[in-house]
């Protein structure tokens, strides 16, 4: 039982976290380079401009959700399951989403290391 | 890319690799979590091994949210995640504990793949509004992003 809740929490961990990583990232492209804007306009204006960009609330939120089924998982199953396999598994999904969505071009370069980086995870918690 | 932002790459592996290691210590003090007893999870918090990781977590969200917003999703992350390789080493070193070949062949995989992507560019060309692509980059240049620069125009 606590096995079959812990491939659930991975698969929850994943899809949650690969959305706030997409929502995240398209929300920051759309703020600008933080390290500029706080050179050139200063702290506050880098958080006004965040927080006045609505998917960025959207992608916090998914990363709660994320962050919420990472402690349910490590109660339930343990470290070296739970992170690597969710871990993993973000990493190829993110590629994925990263193209569909942010229309990032996730070259051959790119994807050869994921695939590499999610194949040394998955080995690493044998 | 220049120094600061390798820094802020760094960051994210560092506070990400501590933060997560605090919070499994702090709920493996804790216990099993229950879906019929959610407020142990929010008094969880309370936990100082749960605490010092969740304000490490924040400083790796500070971090992560700056290297998003000037180079790729799929730079960012596998650039960052040699983390596990240090958490080997740590494990190595301090705890003495035992690492299998297999175990080693996964870090030796990790590390090829985040120089691999590192030595790429961190930004790649996006797609023009009107749908055509960017002519290519070299690479390791940081391309201009016509998308960002109009949709600021017309503010």
């Amino acid at each position: 039982m606590n096995e079959l809740n812990a491939w659930a929490a991975v698969g929850m961990i994943t899809l949650a976290a690969t959305a706030g990583d997409v929502l995240l990232a398209y929300s920051m492209k759309r703020v600008g380079d933080v390290g500029d804007l706080w050179k050139t306009r200063g702290l506050g204006a880098v958080v006004g401009r965040i927080f006045a960009t609505p998917t960025f609330f959207l992608g916090v939120l998914a990363m709660a959700v994320a962050f919420y089924s990472l402690l349910f998982g490590l109660s339930w199953g343990n470290l070296s399951l739970v992170v690597p396999a969710s871990t993993s598994l973000t990493f190829v999904a993110n590629a994925l989403a990263a193209k569909i969505f942010l229309h990032e071009r996730v070259c051959r370069r790119r994807w050869i290391a994921a695939l590499l980086v999610a194949t040394g995870v998955i080995l690493m918690a044998v | 890319m220049t120094f600061r932002k390798y820094l802020v790459l760094a960051g994210i592996t560092l506070f990400s690799t501590l933060g997560d290691s605090l919070l499994a210590r702090g709920m493996k003090q804790l216990g099993g979590a229950s879906l019929h007893d959610l407020s142990g999870l929010i008094f969880a918090i309370l936990n100082p091994w749960v605490g010092i990781g969740i304000f490490l977590l924040l400083a790796f969200f500070a971090c992560y949210l700056s290297a998003l917003s000037w180079a790729d999703l799929t730079y960012v992350l596998p650039a960052t995640s040699i983390g596990y390789v240090m958490v080997a080493v740590v494990a190595l070193v301090f705890f003495h504990e035992q690492i299998s070949p297999t175990r080693w062949l996964g870090i030796a995989l990790i590390a090829a793949g985040v120089g691999y992507v590192a030595g790429g560019p961190s930004l790649t060309p996006v797609r023009h509004r009107r749908g055509e692509l960017e002519s290519d980059q070299p690479e390791g240049t940081l391309p201009v992003r016509p998308a960002v620069i109009s949709e600021e125009a017309q503010l």
